[in-house]
């Protein structure tokens, strides 16, 4: 007697549109500005480090033979420390911004927002932090590395060679930190998204 | 079908939480009947029981045995999917905290069910400013949570609370976070919507104010139901309750 009543109903359940979704996240960015800024700046100072460390291997070196293996593998270290570095930084933010806000994915499970729903509103706003992170992240990181360059004189090593590999390095860079910053949030989002409303809105952080 | 008298149903409700090494039966069976359009109050201490019930009703939490049926709709054989729907369509919820989206303002919390219920972005701007004018608040439409006071964050709760036209509102302590006066309001509107519009609804609470409006109190103690009362048993004693909410 149960099924017949209700099996049909859902299909009137329509997609949120992507229009609405994408409103209601930078609504949610703009009025938690300030911790959505802090947010951003730990992507952006995480992926900046990392960005930095990779222009700078874009310079050749002036030493020869086993000093430039030397220098050479000092800066491989430097970009995985970076990397790791970075990885933390942002699954810190990201973790903490999804927490906080356990309540409010109850609530909208209330309203009768499926668990899609949900998981649409976060990935688009960690996107957008990842993304503008990333890119101003990168910035900074080529930015120092162009600007420290030009003041000691190596105008001349800042040729066709080292804009093309930063062209692919700030690539690197993005994807690496919009990738991160998903890896953090969407799980997260998931696993809230998937309790019992209840649950999430007993959550006190 | 069977009559369409009973709009919630459930049957040997049983619900246990660990807290440490004790076992707490939350829940220790409760068959309970509500009845289409009334406006039922689950009165009890806290611990009773009656947030765990609150939640089987509304499809918020999982019993661990026994049923719930909404229109004769068994909960426990839906999935997400038809959850969510229900959830959207069929009941509304209001809490003791409000629970309003900081981020919106009043009529967009509002809109936010019509939304999840596929209305048009305009069909919803109309259904919300209506409900937000059913409610007393046609004037504060752009206003965010933050600036509002508790009663009238709590109106906009009844308002999205009724936005999707829902049969059952469930409500959880509503006046729990309001003083007195502001609370008598709040009580005083689920009960004219109750009448006026037809909606069922249900409240967990401790709050004595409330059996004045009831049709029915049910009296939860130590997950079960002690008794239930209907409104003509109970005008008579109210005179000697009033006063007593040591619990």
């Amino acid at each position: 007697m149960t099924a017949t009543d209700s099996s049909h109903a859902p299909k009137h359940q329509i997609q949120l549109p992507l229009s609405k979704a994408w409103e209601i996240s930078l609504k949610s960015i703009k009025i938690r500005f300030l911790r959505s800024l802090i947010t951003a700046s730990g992507i952006l100072l995480g992926i900046a480090f990392f960005s930095f460390v990779r222009a700078v291997n874009l310079i050749p070196l002036h030493e020869t033979g086993s000093a430039v293996v030397a220098e050479q593998s000092r800066h491989n270290f430097l970009a995985v420390m970076a990397l790791l570095v970075c990885f933390v930084g942002i699954m810190n933010s990201m973790l903490m911004s999804v927490t906080e806000r356990f309540k409010e994915i109850g609530t909208m499970k209330c309203l009768g927002a499926l668990d899609k729903f949900i998981v649409t509103l976060f990935f688009i706003e960690a996107g957008l932090m990842g993304f503008f992170g990333s890119v101003l992240g990168w910035l900074m990181g080529w930015l120092i590395v162009v600007i420290t360059q030009l003041l000691s004189g190596g105008a001349k090593e800042l040729n066709g060679m080292f804009y093309k590999g930063s062209l692919l390095q700030a690539g690197e860079s993005i994807v690496i930190g919009l990738a991160m910053t998903l890896v953090a949030s969407i799980p997260t989002a998931v696993r809230a998204a998937q309790m019992p409303p209840a649950m999430a809105l007993r959550s006190e952080v | 079908m069977s009559a369409n008298e009973y709009v919630v149903r459930t049957k040997g409700l049983m619900k246990e939480f660990k807290l440490g090494d004790e076992v707490v039966k939350a829940l220790n069976g409760v068959d309970l009947d509500i009845k289409r359009g009334e406006y039922l109050s689950i009165m009890g201490p806290s611990g009773s029981g009656k947030s765990t019930l609150f939640n089987a009703i509304g499809g918020l939490d999982r019993p661990d045995s026994g049923s719930v049926f909404i229109n004769d709709t068994d909960m426990a054989q839906l999935d997400p999917r038809e959850l969510a729907y229900l959830r959207c369509h069929t009941i509304g919820y209001i809490f003791q905290t409000f629970n309003l989206l900081p981020s919106m303002t009043a009529l967009e919390n509002v809109t936010l069910p019509t939304v999840f219920a596929g209305m048009t972005t305009d069909d919803g701007i109309e259904r919300g400013i209506q409900v937000l004018t059913m409610v007393g608040l046609q004037h504060r439409l752009h206003h965010r949570p933050t600036q509002l006071s508790g009663g009238q964050q709590q109106r906009v709760a009844i308002a999205r609370a009724l936005a999707n036209n829902p049969s059952i509102v469930l409500a959880d302590e509503p006046t729990g976070n309001l003083d007195l006066k502001t609370g008598e309001e709040i009580i005083a509107l689920l009960r004219e919507l109750n009448k006026k519009e037809g909606v069922t609804i249900i409240s967990a609470t401790h709050d004595y104010k409330m059996v004045d409006v009831s049709d029915r109190v049910v009296w939860i103690r130590d997950g079960k139901i002690a008794k239930i009362e209907e409104r003509a048993d109970i005008t008579l004693s109210v005179g000697g309750m009033q006063g007593t909410e040591e619990e």
